[in-house]
């Protein structure tokens, strides 16, 4: 990890670049620094804290936010007195470990890579841009990074959202949409696709603050195009937040308000009071797009983001380099996240012979073997003063010294330190310590490093305990030192009880099949394919049709113009000229069972006589079954020729037919979405429509096309098209819920009813065709869910692990979504995440084993009656019944385990342990928890 | 890391230690890749460790 650090040049080729790196000082010392902020506290000097968007003050020498990494401080050469005028200094003496180093110069290196990922990010919209709404003018006009900020909890303002220029509280916020984007005017022509959330986001959260506010939210269209983030919206506006569809003209002071002024669809202008308006700032190139363009040789596009196409969205021009996150194009986390994964998985391919040479192994001494006596070692820390200043450390290390088992106690400046890690672990080898107590901070932050060095000293890493006498001694009872010490003493003596009783864990490694099993074989489970064949694992392809292809075959081309019938073509070709592809068409997945590492299915391929059942091992299963235009009631599809579906509108429009571009078109949006028959949006029926609308005009110029919609979702480049469409003459019209289009018949002739919100009437038409932008639905979820046991949203989509960080892993360990079946998305992000699941997939591959944490649940088959209760409680599947003789037993699948706990709490005959938190344990715990007691009653 | 590990065979540099570039790194050394993680400013993280919550869980972003 290099930070502070700039990319200057880059030489070489794929395979065997040479990257050089500058990297600045940071002027203290990392390995010495060990983050407790006094330094801060007596640095002289103001510095505006970047970190906080400038809302708050830090010093030149400071950290940006305490969970930092690298948790070293740093300072800021641009205020720092010494660095500029040669003075000051207070910070050396102050800081105990000596590591402040203003000799620290910046240091060149190069660095031999074989391949490069581009994730630079985004920049800000420019200040000029932001000026129109009085940005700068008045305090009151902040942009949503800086309200982000105020919100924060842990911010500035503590999340208390107050106005710059008086300090009250706002009664009434405004939000402002596509500021920075979808305006030509600052030469933004795309829409920055994560605004709209986050500004519902943010108002739900000021709402919450403070239920009183009056929140109303000034936008074009609403775009919460991504999966289940209509559901949001509805939130917000039973909480009461306001929609206005309106083009914001001006934001004027007024009196110690704001005058916002307005116009709406109908042409009437307004003007409405506000408290504090909130500017929903678009994402930019990053500052240093060019220069990373001209280093590296990569394209941009006309709005400086790296140019990228459908089909291959994050390889760039330049071989061996690619693109990931918002530099791609404007997104939000998930899709970063997805990016990043299928960057990682793009270059292991390319260099996947290379794989491991750059990987340090690390061995551990022998463990010592089990001694019955524990020999109990306690380390009680001062963490700095964090700690010391309100607890009395030595009262608390002295109150164990009668303590039966401890063998040994001390106290630490800082436990955590490199040198305090050496003096433990020679500490445990010379006493012969085989049980460890450290009372410091948190396990969750520390526990991992002090496991280490267990290891490292031969110890099991099961024999340590932390107490964390900071967060819930030092800090929560900052003014009660004498309770605080008290309350120490009593969880160190609790952490000694169950250090006695601990015992070591094996670390539990399970074998992996080096095979995956990829369900669907459109585009994504074509690219998963690929790309691992490209990493060189073998998968087997299950197709249910009889030819690989999906959707894409359905498509003509794309809404950057690329023709998808070669593509297809090409695609297929590869992947069954592949040897390492194992290719099944007409086929289904009958059974599955195992685990991550370990599946066994039972797969039917084949049609008529030649069907037969395949039994395939495999480590992990990858799920892309895709989905297909949803038929909807009520618009007389299948009753009237005259009405299709957008799919069927690209067909014939691709076709022959001489009048296959008529005169006069009627598109309908969310026919069917969006709270009608399905509850969410399809989040390319939009693109799809336009795209379409083009294609009309493009065969046929005279030909009326209007478009009916609720809000156009032409998301990122996508808003380029929109804007085309527009300007050749195609008309958009939106309607609301309450006024519906209507389609009927009448006469043989094909009408359509709708109330026209710009002219404010009632219009009656009847064109010639009917495009209804249907939706999707996914294909065979519900089976696949039952057999895999992998969980469904409401609208029968695969429930990612976490929607935010592992957005293509199931909760069920060892499998995989990407595509349709994860959710409705275009091509191009189908492929990315076709991409990144298949990274992940290949992470239990290439290890060749999956290592479980050794705190996972153990059954006890003696006392087990067999009710099967801790089996369907199971969130991950990780309970299995089997038969011991002729009884029923649960047994714990440890690779699938994630130590819960749940099994342990339900069991009615206690046969359930967690490994680390025994019942024997906790309960020693308890007890002696209740010897104070006892000697507290004695004393008085 | 750092100093004297510049010569590594199997190597990646991820530029740009926002999430996505944090992600890269992470799945790349658990495929098998040691990977250089250059970033320019003092901490990795980027704009999401700026952000409160985030949609739809809440869940704190660091």
């Amino acid at each position: 990890m290099l930070t502070n650090a700039d990319f200057l040049a880059l030489d070489g080729k794929p395979g065997d670049f040479t990257a050089k790196i500058r990297q600045r000082p940071r002027y203290i010392d990392a390995d010495s620094c060990t983050a407790c902020g006094l330094c801060t506290q007596y640095c002289p000097k103001h510095h505006v804290d970047s970190y906080n968007e400038g809302l708050s003050i830090t010093r030149p020498i400071h950290i940006d936010y305490a969970q930092a990494v690298p948790a070293t401080y740093y300072i800021d050469p641009s205020t720092c007195l010494h660095l500029l005028h040669d003075t000051c200094q207070i910070c050396v003496p102050v800081c105990q470990s000596h590591a402040i180093n203003f000799k620290q110069q910046p240091e060149e290196l190069e660095l031999k890579v074989g391949a490069v990922i581009l994730s630079p990010g985004f920049g800000k919209i420019g200040e000029d841009t932001l000026a129109k709404f009085s940005y700068g003018k008045h305090p009151d006009v902040v942009t949503s990074f800086e309200f982000e900020r105020m919100t924060t909890a842990s911010g500035p303002f503590l999340g208390e959202v107050k106005c710059f220029s008086d300090g009250r509280h706002p009664k009434s916020i405004a939000f402002i949409q596509c500021v920075g984007s979808r305006d030509l005017g600052c030469d933004n022509g795309y829409c920055s696709s994560v605004c709209c959330m986050y500004a519902i986001k943010e108002a739900m959260v000021a709402k919450e603050h403070d239920p009183e506010v009056e929140i109303t939210v000034y936008y074009m269209d609403i775009r919460t195009q991504g999966k289940d983030f209509d559901k949001a919206q509805q939130r917000a506006e039973a909480m009461g937040i306001r929609f206005i569809r309106a083009k914001v003209g001006a934001v004027t002071p007024w009196e110690n308000r704001l005058q916002l002024t307005y116009s709406t669809l109908d042409g009437r202008h307004e003007f409405d009071p506000f408290d504090m308006v909130v500017l929903s700032v678009g994402l930019e190139s990053p500052r240093d797009a060019k220069g990373i363009a001209e280093i590296t040789g990569i394209e941009l596009n006309e709005y400086d983001f790296a140019k990228s196409n459908t089909f291959d969205p994050l390889t760039t021009n330049r071989e061996g380099i690619i693109v990931a996150g918002a530099f791609q194009g404007p997104k939000d986390i998930p899709e970063s996240v997805t990016q990043a994964s299928a960057a990682a998985g793009i270059v292991a391919g390319l260099l996947e012979k290379q794989r491991g040479q750059g990987i340090i192994h690390k061995d551990y001494p022998a463990e010592k073997a089990e001694t019955d006596e524990p020999r109990i070692g306690v380390f009680v820390c001062h963490c700095g003063i964090n700690i010391s200043s309100v607890v009395d450390v030595i009262k608390v290390e002295n109150s164990v010294e009668d303590m039966e088992g401890v063998v040994y106690h001390t106290d630490s400046l800082y436990s955590c330190s490199q040198d305090a890690i050496e003096t433990l672990k020679k500490t445990i080898i010379e006493h012969d310590l085989n049980r460890v107590v450290i009372a410091a901070c948190s396990p969750r932050t520390h526990e991992p490093l002090f496991q280490e060095t267990l290891k490292d000293a031969g110890l099991n890493p099961c024999l340590v305990e932390m107490v964390n006498i900071r967060d819930q001694c030092s800090w929560v009872h900052a003014g009660e030192p004498g309770a605080a010490t008290d309350k120490s003493e009593d969880l160190v003596r609790m952490a000694v009880a169950k250090a006695r009783k601990l015992k070591p864990l094996p670390a539990q490694t399970v074998p992996v099949t080096a095979k995956a099993l990829i369900v669907g074989g459109g585009i994504a489970g074509m690219t998963v394919a690929l790309t691992l064949a490209d990493q060189g694992f073998e998968s087997v392809l299950l197709e249910k049709s009889k030819a690989l292809g999906g959707n894409l075959g359905l498509l003509n081309h794309t809404l950057d113009h690329s023709e998808t019938a070669s593509h297809l073509k090409a695609l297929v070709a590869k992947v069954k000229k592949n040897k390492k592809i194992d290719v099944l068409t007409n086929a289904s997945l009958e059974q599955s069972a195992g685990f991550i590492g370990n599946f066994s299915s039972v797969i039917s391929a084949g049609a008529g006589k030649s069907k037969k059942e395949h039994t395939v091992d495999h480590g992990v299963v990858i799920l892309a079954t895709g989905g297909h235009e949803h038929r909807p009631d009520g618009y007389l599809l299948e009753k009237s020729s005259k009405v299709l579906t957008q799919q069927e509108l690209e067909k014939r429009l691709a076709g022959t037919s001489k009048n296959r571009a008529p005169d006069s078109v009627i598109m309908i949006q969310c026919a069917g979405s969006r709270g009608d028959d399905l509850n969410y949006c399809s989040k390319v029926c939009c693109n799809h429509a336009v795209k379409n609308a083009l294609q009309i005009k493009e065969l046929n110029p005279a030909s009326q096309v209007i478009v009916l919609y609720r809000d156009m979702r032409t998301y990122g480049y996508a808003e380029d098209a929109y804007r085309e469409a527009r300007l050749k003459g195609v008309v958009f019209i939106p309607y609301d819920l309450d006024h519906k289009p209507e389609i009927y018949e009448k006469s043989r002739k094909l009408h359509v009813k709708f109330f026209d919100s710009l002219m404010q009437e009632e219009v009656d038409m009847t064109p010639d065709l009917v495009a209804l932008s249907v939706g999707i639905v996914p294909d065979g979820t519900e089976d696949l869910s039952k057999l895999l046991k992998a969980p469904l949203t409401d609208d029968k989509f695969f429930l990612e692990a976490h929607v935010k960080l592992r957005p293509v892993e199931l909760p069920v360990a060892g499998v995989y979504v990407c595509g349709l079946a994860h959710g409705p998305k275009p091509v191009d992000e189908t492929i990315a995440q076709a991409q990144a699941a298949a990274a992940k997939a290949a992470i239990p591959l290439v290890k060749g084993s999956v290592s479980v944490d050794p705190i996972v649940s153990t059954v006890d088959e003696d006392t087990c009656i067999g009710c099967s209760l801790c089996a369907s409680l199971c969130p991950f599947g990780a309970i299995e019944m089997i038969k011991v003789g002729k009884k029923r037993k649960a047994r714990t699948i440890a690779a699938s385990c994630k130590a819960c706990g749940i099994c342990a709490s339900h069991c009615p005959t206690f046969a359930i342990s967690m490994g680390g938190f025994t019942n024997d344990q906790i309960n020693s715990q308890i007890e002696a928890f209740g010897k104070a007691t006892e000697k507290e009653t004695a004393e008085v | 890391m750092g100093k004297g590990m510049e010569h590594r065979a199997g190597s990646v540099m991820v530029v740009g230690g926002g999430i996505a570039g944090v992600q890269a790194a992470l799945d790349l050394t658990e495929l098998g890749y040691y990977v250089y993680l250059v970033e320019k400013a003092a901490v990795v993280g980027g704009v999401m460790a700026q952000l409160d919550k985030t949609f739809p869980t809440n869940d704190c972003s660091l």
